[in-house]
């Protein structure tokens, strides 16, 4: 049988700063098959019911991590997100929550790319190699301790789960010390003593209450919760053993 | 000039917003029976130190309706508090390998809920070998 023509109704929490002075739901009624992604149903207001509601994207496959919104109040990427599931009681979408709304369905990034950059996310080699030395070899094991942390692609849905980020956002966040964490787990890499003074300060790893959303909505298995949660009994051992060790306590 | 306006919402009654949320703050609440407990328990101690005329009447409070139904409420809250940290257990480990093969977080889980009931048996059985 053919795709028939349903309609439903989407609400989409609009923020215009030049007109609004704090946001507000507006409903548009939008046909749609049962393929189609809660992206395209927003693609299709634009194109068809409203030109000016923004939103970001763009591979369309959970892989650029643009398009996060909350989904009637879930973090979730629109692109892997079918009308169909919310039919036909209709849906909400709103920017990703503990983020400033800029316009729209469009959070302000900057806190979360300065942090993302403050942790070097990058491998810094251990020792430094020429071209004839040949690659880095690693074992399959040593490769499993950082695999799936790698699979992050910054979509931010683990900051709009996090609630400790929504009420503290100096909080360096569940995206980002994953990170911190893959690149510290790599056998490759020799940065970890650059990094781990971010991870073990207050708003590290110990910011992190062990809500556990952040892991539940990953789009990609990341487990940051478990990233972050690994690393407190690192640091607590750092944090005792520096005073009995000569000259710990300056470190 | 710009017209940016960044837009903060607010996190009043963040807890209530989700599901999930409200069984992450029932899992912390259960903390706070959990240290009551233990100063009941602590009381105890000092009543045992008193004689044993102050500990029996310890043991006689805690046998009045009041005390029995508070038992019961503490028994389904530590069940809960038992089930609701060893669920989040898996989360705090580094990444284990058994014969090559990784630690499932289910495996995890298990093995704590079954250590705690094992722990309970015992408690049991030597206390009953007791009394």
């Amino acid at each position: 049988m053919a795709d028939t023509e349903k309609i439903i109704e989407i609400q989409v929490l609009r923020y215009r700063p030049e007109q609004d002075k704090e946001p507000v739901l507006q409903s548009y009624k939008v046909p749609f098959t049962d393929d189609m992604s809660v992206l395209q149903g927003l693609q299709y207001i634009k194109d068809y019911l409203d030109e000016t509601v923004s939103f970001r994207w763009s591979c369309r496959m959970a892989i650029c991590g643009s398009c996060g919104m909350m989904i009637d109040g879930k973090p979730k990427l629109s692109c892997k997100t079918f009308l169909r599931e919310y039919y036909p009681q209709g849906l909400r979408v709103e920017a990703l929550a503990h983020m400033p709304i800029e316009r729209d369905l469009i959070v302000s990034v900057e806190d979360f790319v300065t942090k993302l950059e403050s942790i070097k996310p990058y491998i810094i080699p251990k020792e430094p190699r020429t071209l004839e030395q040949g690659e880095y070899l690693q074992t399959p094991q040593q490769r499993d301790m950082y695999e799936q942390f790698s699979s992050c692609i910054n979509c931010m849905l683990c900051y709009a789960a996090c609630p400790q980020y929504g009420l503290n956002p100096k909080f360096t966040g569940p995206g980002v010390l994953a990170l911190l964490h893959r690149y510290n787990a790599d056998s490759r890499d020799g940065g970890q003593a650059e990094r781990l003074g971010l991870g073990y300060a207050d708003e590290g790893f110990w910011g992190c209450t062990a809500v556990g959303y952040c892991s539940e909505v990953c789009p990609k298995g990341v487990d940051p919760a478990n990233a972050i949660n690994q690393n407190k009994m690192n640091s607590a051992i750092n944090y005792f053993t520096r005073f009995v060790t000569p000259g710990g306590a300056d470190k | 000039m710009s017209n940016r306006r960044p837009y903060v919402r607010s996190m009043d009654g963040w807890w209530k917003r989700d599901p999930y949320f409200i069984r992450y703050m029932a899992r912390e609440v259960t903390a706070v029976f959990v240290a009551a407990y233990a100063v009941l328990l602590l009381v105890g101690l000092v009543r045992l130190g008193q004689g044993e005329a102050a500990f029996n009447g310890w043991l006689q409070y805690l046998k009045t309706p009041w005390m029995l139904v508070f038992h019961l409420i503490v028994l389904a809250v530590f069940c809960y508090h038992t089930w609701s940290w060893f669920n989040i257990m898996p989360k705090t480990m580094p990444i284990m390998f058994v014969g090559g093969k990784r630690v499932q977080p289910g495996a995890i889980t298990g093995t704590g809920l079954a250590a705690s009931v094992i722990a309970c048996l015992a408690v049991l059985f030597i206390v009953r070998g007791m009394s």
